[in-house]
């Protein structure tokens, strides 16, 4: 508590009821003495307080390049994470200590006593606009571009124009071959058969059994040159259902096999692979943005943020009883895009 | 110590002669050493964001002399057994290496993702103390938007440095991102094309983001953060209210040698920190999720926290508003949550202070802060988008956080959807409210003073509490402060029955204006204060304004020190 006297100056005022509009700022509080400015001996000991805390930094410092030296990460995950700790320590000690020296001598030793500064409007006076104006007036009225119209326009195309011959090539090169209709295609064709992810092992009917789901990839994918974007387009999903469970849309009952179906595993919302297969209920869900699908019912969206069911794959089995593709998928699989029907 | 005063001195000053005949650095020198900065806490935020984007710097360095910005496949052959023989690409397959091989590789790894995070909290921090504070207001709107294109480059390089090592979590990320691209109208195929150079995820990405990473957004960071730093000085520090320090001054300490001391050590403080953290925390272990492969993914994947609230907008938004016209396909159930939700959130940032000078209709430089509550329906905003981003987030981690309630995800999904409308608004109308009731509380002590527990019972029998006035000093706190008030609109017409030109957009404005300002509480005047006295309320047992002092008796006289009519207890003659 102040010992100022509050109020004084309201009571004096309110007698010929000449009160101010505003209170009137009292003016820069007294200055606080700490217990450094008044006492030499907590002074002294704030000081040793500092030079320890530069002293760990040393430390640390020391301890940071002994363990570079004796501490390597060798074979095993104890030795990296021995080395990563010493040598870490180390660096905060050396970084730490510093920092918390500096501060506390700021805090403890340096003048306390604050000053004032003051500020000046940020915008210029009026003789200086005035010159401003007056020198870019000048300038202008020496380069003549106001008289010349012809000029004014070729200068200004000129400078538009030109940083065509930089955007060109740059926005040119950058999209490859710019051809966008490969969304459409994957590797799945009519023939090709299913092989297990990642092992490539061929899949046979019979090794699906009712309720399994298997991740399934194009036969023959590593072999082509682009297999990563190809395998990004072409991953599936494979889940043997209850034949009775399978509803099935018209014209597509033929695109299963014994209540196996197989629809493409990129989620129709923004692109995750969809892998959480729930056997009770049949739902797929992806676990990126929890867009759910009814493998059931033609892997229609039962919730989340996607819109359409995930394509599905027509298959059947070859004479061998291997599980091949009928045909690519017949839309484009994945997130949608603008021309995605046309 | 004594005996050779002169050497140090004389070296010092001939490298300063050497450089002041050269560069006439005496001048700078002499305008900058004691130069005054006021002192808070709440200004070691931005420093914070400073600091880790030094350290992100110089970490950033180091493992730039490791990485490897590939997409070529290799056979992984090294320490780690249980990636022996995976096929991965050197990207991913030099993350290891510089994390298990490199002596410090990891730990500079593990402080760079740190700082990297610490980076973006410090930011939004800073973003909200000086959106609290008014400190955007004029001359500092420019440096906001300074600062505010700051935040988004440090998402985008936060992103950028993310994607690096090639792994399947954050090649999840960049397909998502794809996903994205894809759903902007006409041009979406073509800008997802633009990005991976071909179809995803081809073998352009990885280089592209590195060259993005490492140089195009660093450089921007740093010339802004000269830009930012550059208007800092030039506008001086602004400074909380408090006695002594105006709109035209600026009470602080000198840079050299306080801050010198204080703002350089608290560099070292936060290096010191974030070692400490990339030391004993393990992040991003790569390893764990393996290399890139378009098929898997897990679940409970989230990105680092400053992409979380993109990641909850896509999850809360339903399918339904994907449509077709003409044949073309328009996905607004990823355009919203990825485009628009955000765009609404940031624009409102970004422009912020443009609407409110638009409301005070002020054109007076502020350089002393707002308390928040002396801007009611500011730091409601605030807190608004604060809460929308709370929700986005939580929405983001709905597949961990369900189970910890037991909770279907399809419900907590719903209730996110209907918080994410619904809890803005509340959080609005109670920080309003409460602003208001803070205000109402400034006013009160004001006029009233604080409650002293000193109960008094006059001759007649009456109780009061004894109130202490407050000093001069706290009472300016809460007095200093110049209200907004609406701008006042003019009628439609003139006294002639002439319609006003301008009136619609006067009308426009007034409405904003008093939204803004309709509701406030003023702060105490002197006449106010007269008032309370005046009308002897039993707040300072006013002398002969009512009661005879004479006719009090302590109710409890043994309980405090101070006699009637003297001591230092006593209460004070008004």
């Amino acid at each position: 508590m102040s010992n100022e006297k509050p109020g004084t100056d309201v009571s004096s005022a309110s007698e010929g009821n000449l009160l101010p509009e505003r209170f009137d700022d009292p003016g820069l509080p007294e200055h606080k003495a700490r217990l450094t400015d008044t006492d030499p001996r907590a002074a002294k000991r704030a000081e040793l307080q500092v030079v320890i805390l530069f002293g760990i930094s040393i430390v640390g410092t020391i301890l940071a390049v002994v363990a570079y030296a004796v501490i390597r990460p060798g074979e095993t995950v104890e030795s990296i994470r021995t080395s990563t700790l010493v040598l870490g320590v180390g660096l905060a000690m050396a970084m730490g200590g510093i920092g918390l020296a500096a501060v506390h001598w700021a805090k403890t030793l340096m003048n306390d006593h604050e000053k004032v500064e003051y500020r000046h409007p940020q915008a210029s006076n009026a003789a200086e606009r005035a010159g401003a104006l007056a020198a870019l007036k000048d300038g202008a009225e020496d380069s003549g571009i106001g008289r010349r119209g012809l000029l004014k326009g070729a200068v200004v195309s000129a400078l538009a124009l030109a940083p065509l011959g930089f955007a060109v090539p740059l926005i040119g090169g950058v999209g490859g071959d710019w051809n966008v209709s490969k969304f459409r295609h994957t590797l799945w064709a009519k023939g090709t058969r299913l092989t297990h992810d990642p092992s490539g092992r061929l899949l046979k009917a019979s090794d699906v059994t009712i309720g399994s789901a298997v991740h399934v990839i194009p036969d023959g994918l590593r072999d082509h040159e682009e297999w990563i974007e190809e395998k990004a387009k072409a991953v599936v999903l494979v889940v043997r259902l209850d034949p009775r469970d399978l509803v099935e849309a018209e014209g597509r009952t033929d695109w299963s096999y014994e209540g196996i179906v197989a629809y493409s595993k990129i989620c129709t919302h923004v692109g995750c692979p969809v892998a959480l297969y729930e056997q009770q209920t049949h739902h797929l869900l992806c676990p990126c943005h929890q867009s759910t699908f009814d493998m059931a019912d033609g892997a229609k969206v039962v919730f989340g943020p996607a819109k359409r069911p995930l394509p599905q794959l027509p298959i059947t089995v070859d004479d061998e009883g291997y599980l091949v593709a009928q045909s690519d998928f017949l839309e484009p699989i994945g997130p949608s895009y603008w021309e995605r029907l046309k | 110590m004594s005996q050779q005063p002169t050497n140090a001195p004389r070296a010092v000053s001939g490298t300063a002669d050497y450089l002041d005949q050269r560069t006439g650095i005496a001048k700078a020198v002499k305008e900058f050493s004691r130069k005054i900065f006021p002192d808070h806490w709440s200004f070691l935020i931005g420093e914070i964001a400073l600091y880790s984007f030094v350290v992100l710097l110089l970490t950033g360095v180091f493992l730039t002399l490791f990485f490897v910005p590939s997409m070529e496949l290799v056979e992984y052959e090294g320490p780690l057994a249980a990636m022996n023989g995976v096929e991965m690409s050197k990207a991913f397959e030099s993350t290891l290496h510089l994390s298990f091989e490199v002596t410090g590789g990891l730990l500079m790894r593990q402080i760079h993702h740190w700082a990297a995070l610490i980076f973006m909290a410090a930011i939004v921090t800073h973003m909200m103390r000086v959106f609290f504070t008014g400190a955007f207001r004029k001359p500092r709107e420019i440096n906001w938007v300074v600062g505010f294109t700051l935040m988004i480059l440090g998402l985008a390089a936060g992103f950028s440095g993310y994607s690096l090592p090639d792994d399947v979590l954050s090649g999840n990320g960049l397909r998502i991102t794809d996903g994205v691209v894809k759903s902007i109208p006409i041009i979406g195929s073509y800008m997802s094309y633009f990005l991976f150079g071909g179809e995803f995820p081809g073998t352009q990405i990885i280089p592209r983001l590195f060259t993005v990473h490492i140089l195009l957004i660093p450089a921007l960071i740093l010339a802004l953060i000269g830009a930012h730093l550059f208007l800092v000085v030039l506008h001086k520090h602004t400074q909380f209210p408090g006695s002594g320090r105006t709109d035209r001054n600026v009470v602080g300490y000198p840079l050299f040698p306080v801050y010198v001391a204080k703002a350089g050590g608290f560099f070292f403080v936060v290096f010191g920190v974030l070692a400490l953290m990339g030391a004993t925390m393990t992040i991003n272990p790569v390893w764990n999720y393996g290399p890139y492969d378009p098929s898997p993914v897990s679940a409970g994947s989230q990105p680092d926290w400053y992409m979380l609230f993109l990641d909850g907008a896509l999850r809360l938004m339903p399918g339904f508003p994907e449509f077709v016209v003409g044949g073309f396909t328009v996905s607004l159930n990823v355009l919203i949550p990825a485009m628009i939700v955000p765009g609404v959130l940031f624009s409102g940032l970004a422009l912020f202070p443009f609407i409110e000078a638009y409301a005070t209709g002020d054109k007076r430089e502020h350089h002393v802060l707002d308390r928040p509550r002396n801007a009611p329906v500011r730091t409601a905003s605030g807190v608004s988008i604060l809460t929308a981003f709370m929700v986005l987030i939580l929405a983001s981690s709905n597949d961990i956080i369900a189970p910890i309630f037991a909770m279907s995800i399809n419900d907590l999904t719903w209730v996110f959807r209907v918080l994410l409308f619904v809890l803005p608004a509340i959080t609005f109308w109670a920080t309003k409210r409460i602003a208001l009731g803070l205000q109402r509380k400034d006013r009160e002590l004001v006029l009233h003073g604080h409650e002293s527990a000193r109960i008094v019972r006059f001759a007649h029998g009456e109780y009061v509490e004894v109130h202490q006035p407050l000093d001069t000093h706290e009472r300016w706190l809460r007095v200093q402060h110049t209200p907004e008030r609406p701008i006042p609109l003019l009628p439609a017409e003139d006294d002639r029955g002439v319609t006003r030109k301008g009136y619609r957009k006067d009308a426009v404005r007034a409405r904003i204006s008093s939204f803004f300002f309709e509701d406030r509480i003023e702060p105490v005047t002197p006449a106010d204060l007269a008032e309370a006295h005046a009308h002897g309320d039993h707040t300072e047992l006013p002398g002969g304004a009512g009661h005879d002092p004479a006719n009090l008796v302590e109710s409890a006289p043994s309980s405090t020190g101070g006699a009637l009519g003297g001591g230092p207890n006593a209460p004070h003659d008004a």
